[in-house]
C-alpha cells in the first residue's frame, strides 16, 4: 500500500491522491447527448430499512444514505478514496492525528452548514449505548480512542477521540497505527448527522418529511416492499455536476421477475440470477456485466469442543475434505457468472494485498482428489468406512445449489454423506455463533478496503470467528500486521497457518453479476466494494 | 375449506343421507353405482396407475435422486433435456440431477402428505365428532366453541412461524397439517351422530346396556364410514395444495428429498430460460392426481347419496 | 340476532387473547434473535439494543404489557427491524393495499365465479358448459405461483400492456394482474359450487310447478332459484376471504404490491416479534370478522336458519 511510504516522516500534509479534479462527480464527456429523462431505477432484493447512517447494516439501505448523506471521503471510481465534505486532511507521523478540512460549501438539504460538530456528533451518536446501533462496534474497529469502552458503557461518549477545533476543522485520534484509516470514511457509520432534526423528531426523522441529510439526493418517498425515491438536492455543493434527477430502489425479491422487468425495461439494473449469465452474455453482451466483488464464500468447520463429529477433529480430514471440492466445477459449472476459485480467505483485490501462493491453488484437480483419497485413508475413512457429516445453510437457491453439489463431490470422491439441513437466515447465525454445528455455509464481505477486514476473523478473540478457530500464531501475525512496514508478510503466513489447519474451506470470491440498460454511464466497475453514488451517474441518449 | 363444501351437500340434509347400515349390500350398491359414473371410474384407474408408477417407476431410473451427472452440470438447457438416451426421461434439474427419479419421489412424498394428513383428519375427527354429537349438551358446546375457536386462527401463518422457528421437517409439516385439518370432518361427523343417535338400532343398544363408547365405536363410527370415506378422499387433494405453497415458502421437506409443490416452484422461476420441462412433468402429474381425487370424491359422494337413486 | 352477534363477539375476545399468548410464546422458544447480523454483535451492544426494545425485563412482564398496550391503545409497538417504524404504521401501510386487491379480487372472483356457474347450469351440456367447466378444473388446481409468472411473463414482456409490479398508489394497471393471479383458483371454485348446486335446485320440485305455471325462464332462474342455489356459496366465502389475505404472500412476493403478506414472511424471517404478533392479531381478528359475516349473510339469504 503506498501509504506506507509516508511513514516516518514528521507531520506530514498529505492531501490524498493529490489532486481534486478527482473530486467524483458525473464525468460526462464532450459530445455525449443526454437522455431527456434521467431517473435511475435500481432493483433491490429487499425492503429498505431505515435509512440512518448511524444504524444501516445492509448493503442496500447504504446505497441509499450514500445518496442522501456524505462522509468525509467518498469511495472513487476505482475504489481509492476521494475527498467528499472534507476537502483534504493532514496526519501527524505514526497515523495516530487525523485532521479534516471541512469544505465551506458543504450544506445541509435545509440550507444550514454542514459543520465539525456535525461529525462529532453523529460519531457519539454511533456508539452511543442509547442509539444501540448494531454497527457501534465499527468506530472502534477502525480505531477511534475510547470507542468500545463507550459501547460497553464504560465511559461517557464525550471521551470519544474526535473534536471540532471550530467550525470548520475536525481532529481524530486513534488508538491504534492506521494508516488505512482514509478508506473506512466512506462507511455509513461515520458520516455526519443532523443533530436539530433527530433531536426534534426522534426515531421520526427519517422520514421523508422530516429528513434532513447532506447528500447529492432528497428522500421523497419510501415505501417498503415497493419503492425509495429520492430527488436531486440543489443544496449538495456540487449539485452542478449532478446529472440524474431521480433514483428509484424497486424492491423485487424474486431475481428471475427483477429480469422479466429489467427486459420490460421497468429498471435500469439488476442481478443476473445464478445459472443465467453464459446466455444472458450470449444474448446482451453490451449490458450483461460480471465483477469482481469484495466477498468470500466458505464453509466453516466447527473447531470447538461442541463439535461432536471426531472425524471433523482430525486434521488430515479437514484437508482432504478442502481438496475433493472442485472449486472449478461450482464456479463454471453451478455458478456461471464469472467467480473465481477460492483456496484463501482474503480477496485478492483488496487494495495492497498480495495473494499469498497456498500449495492447493497450483495443483490439478485430479492431484488434489488423489491426496484427498490418500488422507483420508490415512485417517482411517474410505467408501468401506464411510463418514457422516451434517452441514446446516441458509435457504436459498444458490446455497442449496452449492451444498447438493459438494455433497456429491464428496460422496463419489471420499465416500462421505453431506447431510444437507436448510435453515432460515437468523436461525443459521444463531446455530452458528452457538457452535452447535458440524459444518456450516459462511461469507464474508469486506468492510474497508484493506486486507484485514477479512483475516481479523481468524483472531481467536474475534466475534465473527465463527469456526472457533485459535491459533496463538495467528493471533500474534494479526497483532503485528497492524504496525508492520509490510503487513503482506503476515498476511502470508496466516493465510499459510490457515489453509494448514482448514478451520475453513474457502470456496470461491464472489462476484457482482448484473444486467444493466446501455444507456447508463459511469458506473464504478473497477471499485471491488460496488460502492455506486447516483450522482456519479448519467443516462445518454438512444 | 374446499373439503367442506363438498361436502356441503350431504350436511345439508342430513336426515336423508343414507347410511349403509346393514353393511355389505349396500356398500355393494354404492360400488355398483359407482363403477356407472364413467369419470370417477377413469379417475380411479389413472390414480392406481400414478400410485403404481411410484414403486414400479424407480426400477426403471438409471440416475438416483440425488446423484448428479456431472457432463450435464453448467449446461442444463443444452444437455439436460428429457432423453431416452441418456437416461434422464424428464431431462435433469438446475443441478443436473435426474428430474425422473426426483418427481416420482415427489409424488410419493405429495401423495403421503396428503393421505396422513387426510388419515389424523379421520382419527381425530371422527372420535372427536363423535363423542361431541353423542354426548350434546355441555361437553357439545364446549367441544365445538373450540373448534370454532381453532377455525378463526389464521393458520396458515401460524405454520409458516412454526416451520420458520422450530426448521422444517416432516414432523413439524404433519403436526403443522393435522392441526388444522381435523376440523371439518369433526363437524361433519358430529351433524351425522346428532342424526344417528336418536335411532332405534343405538337406543336399543343403549337399552341393553351398552355403554356410551361402546355404542359410538360400536354403533354410531361404522354407519359414520360413507361421509368419513368421502371427506377423507375429498380432503387429500387440499393437503396437497397446502404443502405445494409451504414449499413454494421454501419450508417444504429437507433436501435431497422433494415434493411436487418444491419441483413445481423450482421449474416455474426457471421456466423463462427454456428449461420448461422443469415445471411441465411436476405439474402434470400434479395436476393429474388433484383430478383424479377430485373427480373420485365427487363419484363417491354421488354413489353414496341418495338423491341420484 | 343481536343475542347471536354478541355470543359469538363473547367467544371472538378470549380466542384473541389466547393467539395472542400462543404466538407471543412461540416467538419467544425461537432460535435466532431479531438483532443478529452477519457480523455478530458485541454483547455490550447487544444488551444496549435489548434494553431499548425493553427485552431485558422479565418475560411475564413483557407479556402483560404488550397486552395491556395492545387491548387499551391499540398500540402494537415499534418494529425491531425496522428503527424508524412502528407495527402501527408497518399494517398501515400494507393491510390497505392488500385490503384493495384482495377486495378486487374477491368481488372479481364471485361475480364473474357465480355468473359462470349459473350460465353453465342453465345451458347444461352445451359447448357453454363444456368450456366453463374445463376452466374451473385447469383454473382449481393450477397454484397461483405458477400463474403469477406466466402473467407477468404476457402481460409485461410480450405484450407490454401492464407494468410487472409495483404498486403506485394503487393504480389500475398494477392492481390488474394480482387480482387476476389471486383469484383464478377461487372463481374456479366458486363456479364449479354455482353450477352443481343449481342443477340441484333447478332438477327440485318446486322449479319444476314453477315452471310449469308458465313462468318465464328468467323469472324461475333469479325469482327462484338464485337464492337457494347461493347457500352454498355463501358459506364458501368465509375460506375465500382467508384465502386472500394468505394469497397475499405470493402476490406480494411476484408483483412487489407491497402488501402484508411480504410484511409477515419478511418480519418471521428476520424474528421482527412485534410485527408478526401485531399481523397474526389482526388476521386473526379478520377471519373471526368474516367468518361472522358470512353466518349473517347465510341467515339473511336461508329462511330456515333463526339466529
Amino acid at each position: 500500500m503506498k501509504l506506507h511510504a509516508f511513514l516516518g516522516a514528521a507531520a506530514v500534509a498529505v492531501t490524498l491522491l493529490g489532486s481534486t479534479a478527482l473530486t467524483n462527480a458525473a464525468q460526462v464527456p464532450e459530445g455525449t447527448t443526454l437522455a431527456a429523462e434521467q431517473v435511475f431505477k435500481y432493483r433491490v432484493l429487499d425492503n429498505i430499512n431505515a435509512i440512518d447512517p448511524q444504524i444501516v447494516e445492509d448493503v442496500d439501505t447504504s446505497s441509499v444514505v450514500r445518496s442522501l448523506f456524505e462522509g468525509l471521503y467518498n469511495s472513487g471510481a476505482d475504489g481509492n478514496p476521494v475527498p467528499a465534505v472534507a476537502e483534504s486532511h493532514t496526519v501527524n507521523a505514526d497515523n495516530t492525528v487525523y485532521t479534516f478540512k471541512i469544505r465551506d460549501a458543504a450544506k445541509w438539504s435545509n440550507g444550514d452548514p454542514v459543520t465539525a460538530g456535525d461529525f462529532v456528533y453523529a460519531w457519539q451518536r454511533a456508539v452511543d449505548p442509547a442509539t444501540a446501533s448494531n454497527y457501534a462496534y465499527f468506530v472502534g474497529l477502525v480505531g477511534v480512542v475510547n470507542a468500545d469502552a463507550i459501547v460497553a458503557g464504560e465511559k461517557p461518549v464525550t471521551d470519544l477521540g474526535v473534536k471540532a477545533i471550530d467550525d470548520k476543522t475536525l481532529e481524530v485520534t486513534l488508538s491504534f497505527s492506521s494508516p488505512w484509516f482514509i478508506r473506512t470514511l466512506s462507511h455509513a457509520t461515520l458520516f455526519p448527522a443532523p443533530k436539530a432534526v433527530i433531536e426534534a423528531k426522534g426515531i421520526d426523522w427519517t422520514k421523508p418529511e422530516n429528513i434532513v441529510g447532506n447528500g447529492a439526493y432528497t428522500l421523497v418517498e419510501n415505501t417498503p416492499g415497493e419503492r425509495v425515491v429520492a430527488k436531486r438536492n440543489p443544496n449538495y455543493w456540487d449539485n452542478e455536476h449532478t446529472v440524474i434527477e431521480e433514483v428509484q430502489w424497486l424492491t423485487i425479491n424474486d431475481e428471475n421477475q427483477g429480469l422479466t422487468r429489467w427486459r420490460a425495461g421497468e429498471v435500469d439494473q439488476t442481478d443476473v440470477p445464478a445459472g443465467q449469465y453464459p446466455a444472458l452474455e450470449a444474448e446482451l453482451p453490451n449490458e450483461t456485466y460480471s465483477v469482481p466483488q469484495f466477498c468470500t464464500y466458505y464453509f466453516d468447520v466447527n473447531m470447538t469442543e461442541k463439535q461432536t463429529n471426531e472425524a471433523l477433529k482430525d486434521q488430515r480430514v479437514r484437508e482432504a475434505l478442502n481438496l475433493a471440492i472442485d472449486r472449478d466445477v461450482i464456479v463454471n459449472g453451478v455458478l456461471q457468472g464469472g467467480q473465481t476459485p477460492a483456496y484463501s480467505f482474503a480477496h485478492p483485490l483488496t487494495a495492497g494485498y498480495i495473494m499469498p501462493n497456498i500449495p492447493a491453488s497450483t495443483m490439478t484437480q485430479a492431484d488434489r482428489d488423489a491426496k484427498a483419497v490418500e488422507l483420508m485413508t490415512a485417517a482411517g475413512y474410505g467408501k468401506d468406512k464411510p463418514l457422516s457429516i451434517n452441514y446446516i445453510y441458509n435457504t436459498s437457491e444458490a446455497h442449496k445449489k452449492i451444498a447438493t453439489v459438494v455433497g456429491q463431490m464428496w460422496a463419489e470422491k471420499l465416500g462421505v454423506t453431506l447431510v444437507l439441513a436448510d435453515m432460515e437466515f437468523q436461525t443459521l447465525l444463531d446455530t452458528r455463533h452457538e457452535k452447535n454445528y458440524e459444518m456450516a455455509r459462511d461469507a464474508w464481505c469486506g468492510d474497508y478496503n484493506e486486507a484485514s477486514t477479512f483475516l481479523s476473523l481468524l483472531d481467536s478473540k474475534s466475534d465473527q470467528n465463527n469456526s472457533g478457530y485459535a491459533n496463538a500464531d495467528v493471533d500474534t501475525f494479526l497483532a503485528e500486521a497492524k504496525t508492520s512496514q509490510d503487513p503482506n508478510v503476515q498476511y502470508a503466513k496466516i493465510e499459510e497457518q490457515t489453509a494448514k489447519d482448514v478451520p475453513i474451506m474457502p470456496v470461491y470470491f464472489y462476484a457482482k453479476v448484473f444486467m444493466q440498460s446501455a444507456n447508463v454511464k459511469g458506473w464504478p466497475f473497477n471499485d471491488v466494494e460496488q460502492n455506486w453514488y447516483a450522482k456519479d451517474l448519467y443516462k445518454v441518449a438512444e | 375449506m374446499l373439503a367442506d363444501q363438498r361436502i356441503e351437500t350431504l350436511t345439508r340434509h342430513p336426515a336423508e343421507v343414507v347410511v349403509p347400515q346393514k353393511g355389505r349390500s349396500l356398500w355393494m350398491d354404492a360400488g355398483r353405482r359407482f363403477m356407472r359414473n364413467r369419470a370417477a371410474l377413469a379417475s380411479l384407474i389413472v390414480l392406481l396407475c400414478v400410485v403404481a408408477f411410484t414403486f414400479i417407476g424407480p426400477f426403471f431410473a438409471r440416475w438416483s435422486i440425488e446423484k448428479i451427472d456431472w457432463t450435464v452440470v453448467g449446461s442444463v438447457l443444452a444437455k439436460g433435456f428429457p432423453s431416452i438416451e441418456t437416461g434422464h426421461f424428464f431431462g435433469t434439474d438446475e443441478v443436473g440431477r435426474d428430474l425422473y427419479s426426483r418427481v416420482i419421489q415427489g409424488t410419493q412424498v405429495s401423495l403421503m402428505v396428503g393421505i396422513v394428513g387426510s388419515t389424523i383428519a379421520v382419527i381425530v375427527g371422527t372420535i372427536y365428532g363423535a363423542i361431541a354429537g353423542y354426548f350434546g349438551g355441555r361437553l357439545d358446546s364446549i367441544m365445538m366453541r373450540l373448534v370454532d375457536i381453532i377455525y378463526s386462527i389464521p393458520y396458515m401463518f401460524i405454520l409458516i412461524l412454526l416451520l420458520i422457528i422450530f426448521g422444517r421437517s416432516f414432523i413439524m409439516l404433519f403436526v403443522g397439517i393435522g392441526l388444522v385439518s381435523w376440523l371439518g370432518m369433526s363437524r361433519v361427523v358430529r351433524g351425522q351422530t346428532l342424526t344417528l343417535k336418536n335411532r332405534e338400532f343405538v337406543e336399543a343398544a343403549i337399552a341393553t346396556g351398552a355403554t356410551p363408547l361402546t355404542v359410538i365405536f360400536r354403533h354410531i363410527v361404522p354407519n359414520l364410514l360413507g361421509i368419513v370415506a368421502i371427506y377423507a378422499t375429498l380432503l387429500i387433494p387440499e393437503m396437497i395444495l397446502l404443502e405445494s405453497f409451504i414449499s413454494f415458502l421454501g419450508l417444504g421437506v429437507q433436501e435431497p428429498n422433494t415434493s411436487l409443490g418444491a419441483l413445481i416452484s423450482e421449474g416455474a422461476r426457471t421456466m423463462q430460460y427454456g428449461t420448461i420441462w422443469q415445471l411441465l412433468f411436476p405439474l402434470a402429474f400434479f395436476v393429474v392426481i388433484l383430478f383424479t381425487f377430485f373427480f373420485v370424491g365427487d363419484g363417491l359422494r354421488d354413489a353414496l347419496d341418495p338423491k341420484d337413486r | 340476532m343481536i343475542q347471536f352477534i354478541l355470543r359469538r363477539l363473547a367467544v371472538a375476545i378470549p380466542t384473541l387473547l389466547v393467539l395472542i399468548v400462543i404466538s407471543f410464546i412461540l416467538m419467544k422458544v425461537a432460535p435466532g434473535n431479531p438483532f443478529a447480523g452477519e457480523r455478530t454483535v458485541p454483547q455490550a451492544v447487544l444488551d444496549n439494543i435489548l434494553a431499548r426494545y425493553g427485552l431485558d425485563k422479565p418475560e411475564w412482564q413483557q407479556l402483560v404489557e404488550y397486552v395491556y398496550n395492545v387491548v387499551f391503545r391499540l398500540d402494537f409497538g415499534p418494529s425491531f427491524q425496522y428503527r424508524d417504524r412502528t407495527v402501527n404504521e408497518i399494517i398501515g401501510q400494507g393491510f390497505p393495499v392488500t385490503f384493495t386487491y384482495g377486495a378486487w379480487a374477491f368481488v372479481f372472483a364471485t361475480l364473474i365465479g357465480v355468473s359462470l356457474g349459473i350460465v353453465a347450469a342453465v345451458r347444461q351440456n352445451s359447448w357453454l358448459d363444456y368450456l366453463a367447466v374445463g376452466f374451473t378444473v385447469g383454473a382449481q388446481v393450477i397454484p397461483n405461483f405458477v400463474i403469477a409468472p406466466i402473467l407477468v411473463l404476457v402481460f409485461t414482456l410480450w405484450l407490454r400492456w401492464l407494468p410487472g409490479g409495483g404498486w403506485n398508489g394503487g393504480h389500475w394497471s398494477n392492481v390488474i394482474m394480482p387480482v387476476i393471479a389471486l383469484s383464478t383458483s377461487y372463481l374456479a371454485n366458486i363456479a364449479r359450487i354455482t353450477r352443481s348446486s343449481m342443477l340441484e335446485v333447478l332438477s327440485s320440485n318446486y322449479i319444476r310447478t314453477a315452471r310449469a305455471k308458465g313462468l318465464p325462464s328468467y323469472q324461475v332462474i333469479f325469482g327462484h332459484a338464485l337464492r337457494p342455489a347461493l347457500l352454498p356459496v355463501v358459506s364458501y366465502l368465509g375460506p375465500v376471504f382467508v384465502g386472500m389475505v394468505t394469497g397475499s404472500v405470493v402476490i406480494d412476493l411476484y408483483f412487489s404490491t407491497g402488501g402484508i403478506g411480504q410484511a409477515f414472511v419478511n418480519s418471521a424471517l428476520n424474528r421482527d416479534y412485534s410485527t408478526i404478533l401485531g399481523i397474526t392479531i389482526l388476521l386473526g381478528a379478520l377471519t373471526i370478522t368474516a367468518n361472522l359475516v358470512v353466518d349473517i349473510l347465510y341467515a339473511w339469504i336461508d329462511p330456515k336458519i333463526q339466529l
